[in-house]
Formats: structure tokens, C-alpha cells, sequence
């Protein structure tokens, strides 16, 4: 009776421990020798093996990532905290790895772009797109049909009045919706940055205003009002150089017919910290909308309906004593 | 004459996806591309015929010995993962072309129905060894062919106008359903 019991379970002990032993020595004798960061990579990926970033799972992004073929923000589902980690062990910036999302370039929506013609046919922007360029008087804007809404995997884009709009949130820079947009009016910029141009139009200021009300019609007064260089006028459009951008939203202040767009709830106000502060005036001189007073040797402080968010004082400040919020 | 009749049994008339109905998974599963399908059929063909060989050895030498065919399955599948695993470490060192190759198969198939089923069939047939590597031989010969003639048929159906609602998985099974069919013509053969 034990007997029964007792062979069957040292049989299949007898063997496995035979297995394990084969294979725990084949393990160290067949070692291959590999990148020690692949393995360091693959523990921070999220381990869901979705394959959304184009690799067979996260072993395959891993050796792709240490090997170079792949940026360290490859992977969509990890978002920032997993990028900055992999960047932290490939010893990377993380500077290098902001979250990219897409953004529609058009304000041109039921309410401020005129309709060239009623459109009837199937519900697809390609579609739309081969009838005169869509139902817009404007050839260059956003045909609001949805084929990207329709194509994005993460429910990130939804059309709202007539123009494709981005949940930011939601977006994972996968750029579906740029390869299907017909039109070519979506792009990847940086999260933080919080202004933006919405217009694609290169025709000339009166054929602007005639087809929409928020299209640019080039007066280049955000050029001038840009105090880093970072607007430029080309083909008849503002554009925004991203890497000099600071969010002082001052463009979209002065934008006549409110084409660049920025939401000035998020924008930041500098606050000197008063014990900290030492009176070097270096933020005064700094600032270049004179939001900052105060003498030498004497305590700094911020003209709050001036400060505009640059955040160009915290960045000089010494001491480290001004907070951007 | 008889290694003959079985390899030719094992590739055509009893073929294990289309007549007996095993590894069925990788079947539909990697049989997209004629390519990834080679990949696979190459791998099974390489475990089939190791693990037939392996299992027979222990089936012969430790359960009939000790009476205890009972532990057939169980015992089977441990030595199936613990080859698998083995040759795939053999492998990488050896050869990465060879690993490259069918490396991201051989984790597919450790506990792969057609490969136990081989295993259990050559213990019912009671064939001796040489016919048990010729059985997995065929078998894994004859899941070859049905997966890369299966996958050829998938590349095309990609660009054939068919119902949408039959999109993907329901096509491909009528496709297999259809083959099947069409391998009951082998049954005459021997």
C-alpha cells in the first residue's frame, strides 16, 4: 500500500530533481554571455508583453532598447515613470525622454470655419478628402469626420464641433492618427508645452479671414511679442520652435484672431522664497517683463500681474529660492 | 517496408493537426506568415523527434520497469519541458543562427499537444525506437506541411474578398476545416 504511493512520488521526485539538476548546470555551462542591461531594462517594462511598442514583448524591446535600436521612451504603456527609470539605466537625460503627444493643428471648428459644401457621403476623412478636399472652405483644415477617433487604440482623440481633439491624458505618441489624418494636420510636440499655434493655412491673411475665423492671417504680432525667439513666421504661418518655448503664453496674448491657443489656467507664476532670497538682483535683470522689484541686498519680489510663467528667474536664481506654480 | 508505411501514415493520412486534431494552438496561431510558419514546423520537427525518442527511453527503462505506466502523461510532460528547455540553452550557445531561428518557438511547443500526443501514441502503437523517431519524424513532418500549406493559403486570403464578419479567426477555421476535408482523400493511400 505505501509502496504505491511512495515509488510514483520518488519516480517523479527522482526525475524532476534530475531535470533540474541537468538544466541548472547546462544553465552556467551554456551561458551565453548577454548586455547586463538588457536584464536591468526588462525588470522596469511593465512586463505585459502587449507588444504595443512594435517588438515582440518586453523581452524584445529590452535587447532593442540596450542595443540602441530604440529610444528609451519606446515603450507606450510605461508612460514617463517607466521611461525615466529605463533612461536612468541606459544613463540617459531624462530630459531627452519628455512625453511626446499628438495635437491636432486647427481651430477651425463648426462655429468659426465656413463649409464649402454639405457632405453626405460615407463617414470617412480619406473619403471627404478626395471630394474638393472635404466640406471646409478651408483646404487645410480638419475635416472632422473621425477617422481618427476611429483608429486610435487609446481613446485618446474624439472629434468635439467639428475639429479632432487630443486627450492629452489618454495620448501615447503612437502616431496612428498622424499616418491616417489625409489633411496632415496632426503632430507630436511635447507635453508641457502648453501654447500652440492652431492653424495649417499658408495662404495669404485676406484668403484666411474669408474661409475661418481663428485661421492665421499672418500680422506676425506674435513675433514680435516673443521675448525668447522661439516664434517664427514662415509660409505665411506662426510657428512655435519648441526647444525655446518657456509657456509665457504672451503670443497667444497678442494673437488678433486667437489662432494660438493657450490655456492660461495652467499657467505658472514665479514665488521667491523670502528666506532664502539674498538680494543678488540677478533674477531683476533677468526678467524680461519686469515682474521682479526689489534693490540690491534687499529681499525680491514678484509683480504677480506681470510675471508671465517663463520661468526664466527660477532657472538663473542662485540661491534656488524661486518656485515656479 | 514498416518504417515506410509509418512515415507516410504519420505525414498524410493520420496528419496530426488535420486528421487527429492536435496542435491545433500553433496551428491558427502562428500561421500568418509562410515564413514564422517554416520557423515553427522546423522547431516541432526538431522537439518531435527528441521527445519521442526521450519519453520512449524512460517509458521503456523507469514506469514499465516499476509498473507504474500510470504516470505516463505527468511524466511525460516533465520530460518534454526539461528537453525543451535543455536543447534551447544547447542551441543558444551552439548556434545562433539556429536560435534565431527557431528560438522564439522552442518556449511554444514544451507543452505542445501534438508533442505529447506523439509521445502516448508510440507507446499504444508499441513501437520499438527506430519506429518511434520515425512516427515523430512524420508526424512533425506532416504538421509542417499543414501549417506552411495553411499559412500560404492565410497570405492570400489577406487580399481575397470575403465577407467582413468573417474577418480573421472564422475564415482561418473554415480554411482548416476545408484542408481537413481535403487530407480524407489521403485515407485510401495506404
Amino acid at each position: 500500500m505505501i509502496n504505491d504511493i511512495l515509488w510514483p512520488v520518488a519516480i517523479l521526485g527522482g526525475l524532476a530533481i534530475f531535470f533540474g539538476i541537468v538544466l541548472a548546470y547546462a544553465s552556467k555551462k551554456f551561458a551565453v554571455e548577454t548586455d547586463p542591461k538588457i536584464d536591468e531594462v526588462r525588470a522596469v517594462l511593465p512586463g505585459a508583453n502587449c507588444g504595443a511598442c512594435g517588438y515582440p514583448g518586453c523581452d524584445g524591446l529590452a535587447e532593442a532598447i540596450a542595443s540602441g535600436k530604440a529610444s528609451v521612451n519606446a515603450c507606450p504603456v510605461g508612460g514617463v515613470d517607466v521611461a525615466n527609470k529605463v533612461a536612468e539605466i541606459m544613463g540617459v537625460t531624462a530630459e531627452e525622454t519628455e512625453r511626446m503627444v499628438a495635437r491636432v493643428i486647427c481651430g477651425g471648428d463648426c462655429d468659426n470655419a465656413k463649409e464649402k459644401y454639405e457632405y453626405q457621403g460615407i463617414e470617412d476623412c480619406k473619403a471627404a478628402e478626395i471630394l474638393a478636399g472635404g466640406s471646409k472652405s478651408c483646404r487645410f483644415g480638419c475635416t472632422g469626420l473621425g477617422t481618427c477617433e476611429r483608429l486610435c487604440p487609446f481613446d485618446a482623440i474624439h472629434v468635439v464641433n467639428g475639429v479632432a481633439v487630443v486627450d492629452e491624458e489618454k495620448c501615447t505618441a503612437c502616431k496612428i492618427c498622424i499616418e491616417a489624418c489625409p489633411k496632415q494636420i496632426i503632430e507630436l510636440v511635447p507635453v508641457s508645452k502648453m501654447v500652440r499655434v492652431l492653424c495649417k493655412n499658408t495662404d495669404k491673411g485676406k484668403a484666411v479671414v474669408e474661409v475661418c475665423k481663428v485661421g492665421c492671417i499672418g500680422c506676425q504680432k506674435c513675433v514680435k511679442a516673443c521675448q525668447f525667439d522661439a516664434m517664427t513666421f514662415e509660409n505665411n504661418l506662426a510657428k512655435i520652435d519648441y526647444s525655446k518655448c518657456t509657456n509665457c503664453m504672451v503670443c497667444a496674448e497678442v494673437c488678433p484672431t486667437k489662432t494660438i491657443y493657450a490655456d492660461f489656467s495652467r499657467r505658472k507664476k514665479a514665488y521667491i522664497d523670502q528666506e532664502l532670497c539674498i538680494g543678488c538682483t540677478i533674477c531683476k535683470k533677468q526678467c524680461k517683463f519686469d515682474a521682479i522689484e526689489g534693490e540690491l541686498k534687499q529681499k525680491h519680489k514678484v509683480l504677480e500681474d506681470k510675471c508671465t510663467g517663463c520661468g526664466q528667474c527660477a532657472i538663473k536664481c542662485p540661491k534656488k529660492c524661486i518656485e515656479m506654480r | 517496408m514498416k518504417l515506410v508505411i509509418i512515415l507516410l501514415s504519420a505525414i498524410f493520412v493520420n496528419n496530426f493537426v488535420l486528421s487527429r486534431f492536435l496542435g491545433i494552438c500553433p496551428f491558427l496561431g502562428v500561421s500568418k506568415k509562410v515564413e514564422t510558419a517554416v520557423g515553427m514546423g522546423l522547431a516541432v520537427t526538431f522537439v518531435m523527434a527528441l521527445a519521442s525518442v526521450m519519453t520512449w527511453i524512460v517509458q521503456i527503462l523507469v514506469l514499465d520497469v516499476l509498473g507504474i505506466a500510470y504516470l505516463q502523461t505527468i511524466a511525460f510532460i516533465l520530460v518534454i519541458a526539461g528537453l525543451v528547455q535543455f536543447v534551447e540553452m544547447v542551441i543558444k550557445k551552439t548556434s545562433p543562427t539556429l536560435y534565431q531561428a527557431l528560438g522564439v518557438y522552442l518556449p511554444l511547443i514544451t507543452t505542445n499537444c501534438a508533442v505529447l500526443g506523439v509521445a502516448i501514441l508510440n507507446i499504444d502503437e508499441g513501437y520499438n525506437l527506430v519506429e518511434t523517431l520515425i512516427n515523430g519524424i512524420g508526424g512533425a513532418l506532416g504538421f509542417t506541411l499543414a501549417i506552411v500549406l495553411f499559412a500560404g493559403i492565410r497570405e492570400r486570403l489577406e487580399t481575397a474578398p470575403y465577407p467582413k464578419a468573417l474577418e480573421g479567426f472564422p475564415i482561418a477555421l473554415i480554411t482548416a476545416s476545408l484542408m481537413s476535408i481535403a487530407f480524407l482523400g489521403f485515407s485510401g493511400l495506404l
